[in-house]
């Protein structure tokens, strides 16, 4: 029962129903209620187990030996659970390209350099937009708004061409360019609300007792904006962590400098597929992220609807 | 703070920016200078400018030249020189049956895809708002993980899900009793390479997956924002639940809604790297969609860059017209404030 309950007492499922209730069986109308929420919870947790029953499949399967995932009858858990597939993910027997290890160190490398500039760039910026009234500002920000809407497969195709010329393909430098710009969009718009609601007269405050202007920037903003780029990093986060088509295009045949998403593409589609080897190296590409997303979650929402719909 | 920011970058131009206090001459003139003509914004912003004209701006200015050229390997490669090839490339696209049949496969999909997301979105969303506390935070993680889940997994998840080889859900169908329309005709039942339909049915059920929970939780956000005193009002004046929702949450959530509905519909048409997956690519021509359409056009064999730019112009516009409904609800909301 939320506190919320309460205040619906004279909700009821049918029309009329609540002025039954209000005229007489003050207990039925109590048993309605509990049955209500009963049916709520229960829907409720289908929801949730339907929901999380793909999650458990792939881990499942990763667990099982081969003649059970390929069982007629298959089951829920394994019945001798084994880490062989895991094995043989990470001595790169199963893929033939390499261990797991090394694509998790490319994708990661390529994750944290395109937060960290994509953060730097972005805060930049959204102090620019929130602080100062300049005569683009509001063309600035609807160009974003249009240009965060460009599909990447219009572009990929021109970046293709420019990054070849550049001699940037197949090199993990060239794909945190290209994440790090396409991050800067969103990022901006959601770092501009959390400047802008940093009162100015802190820092002017600030200013009069004599604090100099770096030492106002990393004393005062730069805390309160905190949670901002703690939003805005989970969001480039995401865009380096999952990109598929830029890394696809750009990476080719450099098996070594493959990102997980890639890895795994060539691993899906390289035929004769093992099931339990794709599933236990999918499960290292997943269950890492979910888990820093359930540790991060309250900034998570927070920030992801801010920046997607500002309510 | 307005002296804050325009010291910053006032530092940039100075020979040398990491030494922190000795006040060179040249630094407290280029402050200045920051300061009398009102750089400092611009200083601020250059850094993103230059990269969202890099990897955005410039190759869209790019693609739309390669459309009316012939560029292709030769072309990249310097072994043949470029050439205005007019209209050609668009004309080649509008007699290609494939692209009309990627076209309609396309709109079809954000047709069915949209709507059902939508509305399963929000229904979840409601029910999170009405749930108990621990409920409702249960039901949320559990979508978040979901939604979590990269797209390149959960479409590998999903074809493995309806894999004709061990697949759960042929063995699931064919073990249903025959009036749920359970037969052993769905043993082995191959869902990705039968045809379109069977391949977008599973895309269907991925995106709604992966699409329901950032629905739910912005609908949950909103309805956090309409006052519980509304709603009793209304009902205390005696009005049932449906004409609650439809006379004061809706209303209410209309902007939200009309967000929501605009970014499926871009997101959903530009959708690629599932099915890229679940089709295979590059597997059956008849399953594609337009992006894979394009990305066979641009890099399949031969590549051409100029035909693959006239379809990525196409595209873009098409998007474009989306998106500036986008923009006018956005400003119209007041963002730009």
């Amino acid at each position: 029962m939320t506190a919320a309950q309460p205040r619906m007492r004279p909700a009821a499922g049918a029309p009329g129903a609540g002025a039954r209730a209000a005229g007489g069986g003050r207990s039925r109308a109590r048993t309605a209620r509990q049955a209500r929420a009963v049916t709520r919870n229960g829907i409720g947790l289908i929801i949730a187990l339907v929901t999380l029953f793909p999650i458990f499949w792939m881990i499942s399967t990763a667990l099982k030996p081969s003649q059970e995932i390929y069982s007629l009858t298959p089951s829920l858990l394994p019945a001798h659970p084994t880490l062989g597939n895991f094995s043989r993910v990470i001595s790169g027997q199963a893929s033939g390209i390499g261990s797991v290890w090394l694509f998790f160190r490319n994708s990661l490398s390529v994750t944290l350099a395109t937060v960290i500039v994509a953060s730097v760039v972005s805060l930049l910026a959204s102090v620019a937009v929130a602080r100062f009234r300049f005569r683009l500002r509001a063309s600035f920000l609807i160009m974003l708004l249009i240009v965060q809407m460009i599909p990447g497969q219009a572009l990929i195709i021109a970046l293709f061409v420019d990054f070849n010329r550049l001699g940037l393909l197949e090199n993990l430098g060239g794909l945190v360019l290209v994440y790090a710009a396409q991050a800067l969009p969103v990022s901006i718009w959601m770092l501009r609300n959390f400047v802008a609601t940093v009162p100015r007269e802190l820092e002017e405050a600030a200013a009069i007792d004599g604090a100099s202007a770096p030492r106002i920037f990393w004393r005062i903003l730069f805390p309160l904006v905190m949670p901002g780029l703690v939003a805005t990093s989970i969001f480039s986060f995401i865009t380096a962590y999952n990109e598929f088509i830029v890394a696809l295009t750009f990476l080719g045949q450099a098996h070594s400098s493959y990102t997980l998403p890639i890895y795994l593409t060539y691993f899906f589609s390289r035929g004769g597929a093992e099931w339990g080897p794709i599933m236990a190296a999918s499960t290292l590409y997943t269950v890492p992220v979910l888990a820093f997303f359930m540790l991060v979650r309250r900034w998570l929402v927070g920030g992801l609807v801010a920046g997607a719909v500002k309510g | 703070m307005a002296d804050t920011v325009q010291r910053e970058p006032g530092v940039r131009p100075a020979p040398r920016p990491g030494q922190p206090l000795p006040r060179l001459p040249a630094r407290t003139r280029a402050a200045a200078f920051v300061r009398r003509h009102k750089l400092a914004p611009y200083l601020l912003l250059a850094p993103a400018l230059a990269g969202i004209t890099l990897v955005l701006l410039w190759p869209l200015a790019q693609v739309t030249l390669f459309s009316f050229q012939n560029y292709g390997l030769p072309q990249l490669t310097g072994a043949a020189p470029t050439q205005w090839v007019g209209l050609a490339n668009f004309t080649a696209t509008f007699r290609d049956p494939e692209f009309w049949l990627a076209l309609r496969t396309t709109v079809v999909f954000a047709v069915v895809v949209v709507p059902l997301t939508l509305v399963t979105g929000t229904a979840i969303g409601l029910l999170l708002n009405r749930l108990g506390r621990k409920m409702s935070a249960f039901v949320a993680g559990a979508a978040l993980l979901a939604w979590a889940t990269p797209p390149t997994a959960g479409a590998i998840l999903f074809y493995w899900l309806f894999n004709p080889d061990g697949g759960l859900v042929d063995w699931g169908l064919a073990g249903l009793p025959h009036w749920l329309m359970g037969s052993t005709n769905w043993a082995q039942y191959n869902w990705t390479t039968t045809g379109a339909v069977q391949a977008y049915t599973v895309l269907t059920l991925l995106v709604l997956w992966t699409s329901f929970p950032f629905i739910a939780v912005a609908v949950l956000a909103g309805l956090k924002t309409v006052p519980a005193e509304l709603h009793e009002a209304a009902r205390v004046d005696g009005a049932n639940r449906r004409q609650v929702f439809w006379k004061i949450t809706f209303p209410l959530l209309k902007p939200i809604f009309l967000v929501l509905l605009l970014l499926s519909v871009i997101w959903d048409f530009n959708i690629f790297t599932q099915t890229y997956l679940i089709t295979g690519f590059p597997g059956n021509q008849n399953e594609y969609n337009l992006s894979l359409y394009i990305y066979d056009k641009a890099f399949g064999f031969p590549p051409s860059y100029g035909l693959g730019g006239a379809l990525a112009l196409i595209f873009t516009l098409i998007v474009l017209v989306v998106t500036v409904g986008y923009v006018r609800t956005s400003v119209r909301q007041g963002v730009l404030t």
